[in-house]
């Protein structure tokens, strides 16, 4: 049999490497940077992870303990005075988050499925995709700034300024490119077998998709939407200066409302005990609120992969 | 072909594997193996999938340490140290047992870069062009890369990329190089290339190479170890164990076991 | 769905009208609500520059280099608000790089047990989840009082800094990055982990196979191979932290006065604008609007540049 005429020949040449016994040596170099990295690495997770420990921590000790049926009842005190509660910005949050989720889960699943059902990379898409990607990108104050001018400014809405309207199509622009990022990616993973299922049967596009390639993406896709409507409810920048705040019940969409993300803000930097408290309770609602919203999204997204 | 004198049982034994039990989890992969692989031959493991050769194979270098809920049960003997001893460094075991895989896996680095880093981070001190030079040489490589080396390792066709992945094994002078199916995902030139390079090969180190291929067995090895899957005693799952071994030209001509014989004459499931 | 008649099956007719009109029609509200997102990024850059159209014509590109900001005196320039945005989120990355790697490294990497890793995981996303308004509450009262007197050490210890030449009197600079580095910790850990476990196992034991350690696997192969994902995720987190707004704007003092130290009460243009925009009127207006757009053009520049950098380097190492 041939051998390889390039090779050397069998002699070798005295080893290179030093060799030593398999024994764990801790003192080597090698090992002590090996120990001094996981070392590093360990102390850096604490940090990462303490913050979340001591928010929790604070929120729960310091909000959850003023938490009682009065308090989730009744409105917030004058400046001053002791008592009162978040009951109204509890009911604004669901009435903004509300009308946010109801104006960005039909235009972003629809988006998303144009971009996963009907486009095929064309430079609409590609154009839609990279919107998506910039409108996520764009800073949540910023959207606030937009419907002030677009909504607030101009008294769009029956000659009214601020209103719930106002924060919840602020927070519907927010919510929008997770949306369609999640639709878009969800249709994706349902296998092409299936769409060529349906339509060999003679189903319409339409019928394909709506009675069969979102029925078969609806977990993921349920997931996403979750998850946006919890990061939308936490959200404060948008509200400021659309939705406004009031200290009063909702009186309807078009009216300046509370919410608990608005309420802390304006009550946390207010020198009165009452109201810091009433902050304190409301973080703790709100991310007593947003924490279930993602556990149950996580539920959600096992449920899909099973 | 190799001589039948090439495996005389006088050979000194490598490695020594004494009732070696692995498993992942609670899954038990493959029990029971004893085995003598002898210095400075080629050590075939053959047998159908899921039969625990590839695990075995790992086994011995410890590369199993890196798959989470993987245990060995019995001793691994290197040269009479166990690898598996509570103090022995499993770095330093990879250093002296180098190891080539299924896919052909070059860093995403210069094809210089490739065979350097190893020799690097084993502590070389010695001319890296030169030793970049010698171990393309070896793995017969070097006409197809000399002119290229400052290139990624992934600008080279797929058996190129495999035997640019035993320079680098060699390049840090291992004692034993395991080499896991590693011909699988080549063409059968490459394949031949490979196959003769191994000859080569052997004249300086001690190898072990499993393999699907049983004619590629029979080319290059000397020692032969047939693994196969039997249900486990408790009925419920299927376990690898070492049916025979001995010397490659017994176990394809007149094996011990039936099933040796039925595997190797394609007789089989 | 079938549309043939029960009569004969067999002859092929065409689909009902109105089917073929649901059809159609279906497509073209998909097409609409995609466009959507085109149109809402299209108006509010409009609408915002069309909001600082005066503020241009007034103060021109002087507006980003001066400082004076005197709504009665009607002179406005945003230097203080840049240079707070930019030396916020610059500084908070440079902490928050080093911190949410590692904790990727120790999530994906077998240190400890995989029960453990899951937990850390699962944390770390939950602290992305916590509004941040919350986070601002929980550093008005909890982290800058504490901070406090670490900082007073600095500030007679290296007052001699330009960066340190002021005494911490509550909010500013120095709390607002600590807090920022919280928010952005999470975006970082979360897709520097997912890079880093999309790097092939084959790669993995290539190092391994050739003898390295462990962390010398993990810094000169496994680190390497996931460099793009990483730098994409840092510059997403650049651009998340240049716009982050509540946190940032309840401990960082809205001060319209220029000062170089961290310690001193600062601004951002978020929280210029968070905390200004509702009570301002006439030119004040169109001034925030220019900010804004200042700021809507930082981020739209460093995100697309996220986009790039990912699409470049990913093409290198695949």
């Amino acid at each position: 049999m041939n051998t390889i005429s390039s090779a050397p020949s069998a002699s070798q040449p005295p080893l290179a490497f030093r060799r030593s016994s398999l024994a764990y040596k801790p003192g080597l170099a090698r090992n002590r940077w090996n120990l001094a990295f996981t070392g590093l690495a360990t102390v850096f997770s604490i940090i990462a992870v303490l913050p979340l420990v001591l928010v929790l921590a604070y929120v729960l000790i310091r909000g959850g303990s003023l938490i009682s049926l009065q308090l989730l009842t009744s409105l917030p005190p004058a400046p001053g005075l002791d008592g009162g509660g978040i009951g109204n910005a509890i009911l604004g949050t669901l009435v903004v988050t509300l009308i946010a989720s109801l104006i960005a889960i039909p235009v972003g699943v629809g988006g998303g499925i144009y971009l996963a059902e009907y486009s095929s990379s064309g430079p609409f898409a590609q154009f839609v995709r990279f919107g998506t990607n910039v409108l996520s990108g764009v800073p949540s104050i910023i959207c606030g700034v937009f419907v002030y001018g677009l909504i607030v400014a101009t008294r769009l809405f029956f000659d009214q300024s601020y209103s719930a309207m106002a924060g919840g199509i602020a927070l519907s622009v927010l919510m929008l490119p997770t949306v369609i990022k999640t639709t878009d990616e969800a249709l994706k993973l349902v296998p092409n077998e299936l769409r060529w299922g349906a339509i060999g049967i003679g189903a319409s596009r339409f019928v394909t998709i709506v009675r069969v390639t979102l029925p078969a993406a609806v977990s993921p896709i349920a997931t996403g939407v979750v998850l946006a409507i919890a990061r939308a409810a936490g959200e404060t920048a948008p509200l400021i200066f659309t939705a406004l705040f009031s200290p009063f019940w909702p009186e309807g969409v078009f009216n300046p409302i509370a919410t608990m993300s608005v309420l802390i803000y304006n009550f946390a930097i207010m020198p009165y005990e009452a109201q810091i408290a009433l902050a304190w309770a409301a973080s703790f609602v709100l991310v007593v609120m947003i924490l279930a919203a993602n556990l149950f999204a996580r539920w959600l997204g096992r449920f899909a992969q099973a | 072909m190799p001589s039948a004198t090439a495996a005389s049982q006088s050979q000194s034994v490598c490695l020594s594997l004494e009732n070696v039990g692995i498993s992942y989890g609670s899954t038990e992969a493959v029990r029971g193996v004893y085995m003598e692989i002898p210095h400075g031959q080629v050590t075939a493991f053959i047998g159908p999938s899921g039969c625990g050769k590839s695990t075995v194979l790992r086994a011995l270098n410890r590369m199993n340490d890196l798959i989470e809920g993987c245990t060995l049960r019995g001793r691994v003997l290197f040269d009479g140290q166990d690898l598996y001893a509570r103090d022995v460094d499993p770095v330093e075991v990879r250093r002296r047992i180098g190891m080539v895989f299924q896919k052909p896996n070059p860093f995403p680095k210069s094809i210089y870069e490739n065979i350097a880093f190893g020799a690097r981070i084993n502590g070389y001190r010695g001319d890296m062009d030169e030793l970049v030079e010698r171990s393309l040489r070896k793995a017969a490589i070097w006409d197809e890369t000399k002119d290229k080396l400052k290139e990624s390792g992934y600008a080279l066709s797929g058996g190129q990329q495999q035997r640019l992945c035993i320079a680098r094994a060699i390049a840090i002078e291992p004692e034993v190089i395991l080499m896991d199916e590693p011909c699988s995902a080549l063409d059968p030139i490459s394949t031949l290339k490979i196959e003769e390079m191994m000859h080569e090969l052997k004249k300086s180190y001690t190898i072990v190479i499993v393999t699907h291929n049983m004619q590629q067995a029979v080319r290059v090895s000397d020692m032969t170890g047939f693994f196969n899957v039997t249900a486990n005693a408790e009925g419920d799952g299927k376990v690898g164990c070492l049916e025979e071994f001995a010397p490659t030209e017994q176990i394809f001509n007149a094996p011990n076991q039936q099933a040796t014989l039925d595997y190797v004459s394609g007789r089989f499931g | 769905m079938s549309t043939a008649p029960a009569s004969d099956p067999f002859v092929l007719r065409r689909r009902p009208l109105q089917e073929r009109l649901v059809d159609q029609g279906f497509q073209r509200l998909t097409v609409v609500l995609a466009s959507l997102v085109g149109i809402v990024l299209l108006g509010i850059l409009l609408t915002v520059a069309m909001g600082s159209r005066e503020a241009m014509a007034t103060f021109g590109l002087g507006f980003l280099t001066t400082s004076d900001w005197d709504p009665s005196g009607e002179r406005y320039g945003a230097f203080t608000a840049i240079y707070g945005t930019i030396v916020t989120s610059v500084l908070s990355l440079l902490i928050a790089v080093p911190l949410g790697v590692g904790t990727a490294i120790f999530i994906t990497e077998n240190l400890i047990p995989l029960r453990i890793r899951l937990v850390l995981g699962v944390m770390v996303e939950l602290l992305a989840a916590i509004p941040s308004v919350v986070l601002g509450l929980w550093a008005i009262f909890v982290m800058e009082p504490f901070l406090r007197p670490i900082l007073g050490g600095l500030y007679t210890t290296l007052g001699w800094l330009p960066i340190f030449s002021t005494e911490p009197q509550g909010p500013g600079m120095a709390p607002a990055i600590l807090i920022l580095v919280v928010m952005i910790l999470p975006i970082i850990t979360a897709i520097s982990r997912d890079s880093l476990q999309q790097v092939p196992p084959e790669l993995r034991s290539a190092a391994y196979g050739v003898g390295t350690t462990r962390w010398d696997a993990i810094l000169q192969v496994i680190l390497p191979a996931a460099v793009s994902g990483i730098t994409g995720g840092v510059m997403l987190a650049l651009g998340r932290a240049m716009g982050e707004t509540m946190a940032v704007t309840m401990i960082i003092g809205n001060s319209t006065n220029f000062s170089w130290s961290l310690l001193a009460p600062g601004n951002t243009i978020s929280s210029m604008l968070a905390n200004q925009f509702g009570e301002a009127d006439g030119q004040q207006v169109s001034a925030l609007m220019y900010a804004a757009l200042v700021l809507m053009l930082l981020t739209l520049v460093v995100n697309v540049l996220a986009q790039w950098v990912v699409r470049r380097l990913s093409l290198k190492y695949s």
